[in-house]
């Protein structure tokens, strides 16, 4: 395409929107009003999904191996899980450490009462592999495989935080691309309707167009570039929005509500946006490019 | 130039619009096209810009074709076949220059060459002071000039006109038919459609005469066109 007919075409695009102000003026603020829910509901998730990852990082599978056991048996067992892929690390802790452990948890600024059973730990048999997971959900099978091992006495994790979380992700999993589903048709539906009723109003235009030799393709762009620019100001506006909103809740929290951002890490607004903007923009504009598109093949004939 | 060969054309079943029409156009002529109302000399416009697709026979324009040109060639073909209405069919929120200017835009044409050839057009249909001025602030008359210099603008060989004088008085009917006149003296293929019978007999051109969707009658009046 020529420039010149790049500008032109444009600049028909911006006419249409004008013209048509209050469909274009509701076509926008709805598909706004979309992106601002799904920009919300995308920050909410970002951060949960951090939070479900601090979690995961502290939930442990612990192995205890079976009574006399020697300490070559005990370093094939670790060969054995390092090799499993759910396992992201693993740390061997001995008798003298997990009774260390112990006593500094529990017998805090009285440590020398600790120093007392040095000789006859308590946890004689206590020592074990704690192994961190890639994902919560591989859980229950590493547990199966780890029981099944010889020389494995017990092993111990925490089965209801792993269910937990994982039900959780997938229920945000299916809420978000409902979300985006319901999204999608309302705001193709009212772009369509405002491409529809330029096309209306510019019917003679366009008959005169095409008597004249223009090219399906010149009748449609001014159509198209009205689709895009809606969509396109439609995910910017709640962007800039979002942008402000979020920023300033995570100072306003951290301010206000000390115990609550000890317990929640927020993600650093830049974090979330880096995504978050080019999924908005290219949902906004292929939006625009969608309802433009389909609507002009119904009614435009080109 | 312009050849129907058994030409027919019914929009639904029952009497044709056109009905075995065959005609010939040089390059260079000027011809007159007249009729009843309904006798099909619109449908005979549409046709040759392929708006409308015959019910039968075959229609040749620059030696193709019509029949063979595909839908995405149309805009191409079309090109080469300027056309003014009885109505102009200008664009009302657009000034003088862009109603021009658009017919070159609409094929692409860069914005230096639009600039040089819109003020030609204007000053051949005289209308070089009204640039700025929009359609409803102009006469029939001064319309019609626009909407010729629309057609002309990216030199076609080939300039349709159906009733271009239907709504003009007499004075500007004359001033518009002159023009066409002018237009084809510098070789561009004009017909025209009309029910002005007066400029007819006076401009002494050829003159297809329509019935019914059939040709009736096609005469050399004048010395210029003898063939
Ligand atoms: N779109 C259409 N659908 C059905 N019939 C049509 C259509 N257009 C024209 N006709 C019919 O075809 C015949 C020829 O019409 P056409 O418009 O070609 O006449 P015309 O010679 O241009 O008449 P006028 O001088 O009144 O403009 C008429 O009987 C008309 O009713
Ligand atoms: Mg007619």
């Amino acid at each position: 395409m020529r420039f010149s007919t790049f500008v032109y075409t444009f600049k028909q695009g911006v006419k249409n929107i004008w013209r048509n102000k209050i469909f274009s003026l509701a076509s926008i603020a709805t598909m706004s009003a979309c992106i601002f829910l799904f920009g919300l509901f995308y920050a909410v998730v970002m951060n949960f999904q951090n939070i479900v990852k601090e979690v995961e990082s502290g939930v442990a599978v612990t192995v205890f191996f079976e009574e006399g056991i020697g300490a070559e048996r005990i370093e094939e067992i670790g060969d054995i899980i390092s090799k499993r892929t759910e396992v992201a690390d693993m740390r061997y802790v001995s008798a003298d450490e997990a009774w260390e452990e112990f006593g500094e948890i529990y017998f805090e600024g009285a440590e020398d009462m600790v120093e007392g059973f040095e000789t006859d730990n308590p946890l004689a048999e206590s020592s074990h592999y704690e192994i961190y997971l890639n994902d919560v959900s591989q859980q229950s099978n590493l547990v199966t495989y780890l029981e099944s091992v010889e020389g494995v006495r017990e092993v111990r994790s925490s089965d209801l935080a792993a269910n937990v979380l994982t039900d959780f992700n997938r229920l945000i999993g299916y809420v978000s691309v409902g979300i985006i589903l319901i999204l999608l048709c309302v705001a193709i539906f009212l772009i369509s309707n405002t491409v529809t009723t330029g096309i209306s109003v510019r019917r003679e235009e366009i008959a005169i167009m095409k008597l004249i030799g223009a090219t399906d393709y010149f009748v449609r762009s001014p159509f198209i570039v009205e689709g895009i620019l809606i969509g396109l100001i439609g995910s910017a506006l709640p962007l800039v929005l979002l942008y402000f909103m979020y920023s300033r809740l995570i100072v306003y929290v951290a301010d206000k509500f000390i115990w609550l951002s000890n317990m929640l890490h927020f993600l650093p607004v830049n974090e979330v946006f880096k995504t978050l903007v080019p999924v908005a923009l290219i949902l906004g504009v292929g939006i625009g490019f969608l309802g433009s598109r389909l609507t002009i093949r119904k009614h435009l004939n080109v | 130039m312009i050849t129907l060969e058994h030409v027919s054309k019914a929009y639904k079943a029952g009497i044709p619009a056109l009905n075995d029409v065959s005609l010939h156009i040089d390059k260079g002529e000027f011809v007159f096209v007249v009729g009843d109302s309904g006798s099909g000399k619109s449908t005979l416009i549409k046709l040759l810009l392929k708006e409308l697709e015959p019910t039968e026979g075959k229609i040749i324009i620059n030696g193709k074709s019509l029949g063979a040109i595909k839908r995405k060639q149309i805009p191409k073909f079309r090109r080469n076949v300027g056309v003014v209405f009885q109505d102009f069919r200008l664009l009302k929120d657009r000034d003088v220059y862009e109603n021009i200017a658009f017919a070159q835009r609409v094929i692409a044409t860069p914005t230096k060459k639009i600039k040089r050839r819109v003020p030609v057009m204007l000053s051949m249909v005289g209308l070089a002071a009204k640039y700025k001025s929009y359609p409803r602030q102009l006469s029939g008359g001064e319309q019609q000039r626009v909407a010729i210099a629309r057609a002309l603008v990216n030199e076609p060989k080939i300039l349709l006109a159906d009733e271009p004088t239907g709504n003009l008085d007499n004075h500007n009917a004359w001033d518009i038919m002159k023009l066409l006149d002018e237009i084809n003296q510098r070789g561009t293929t004009v017909l025209v459609v009309t029910h002005n019978l007066e400029i007819v007999k006076a401009m002494k051109k050829r003159v297809i005469t329509m019935k019914k969707g059939v040709v009736v009658s096609d005469e050399r009046m004048g010395d210029d066109d003898a063939v």
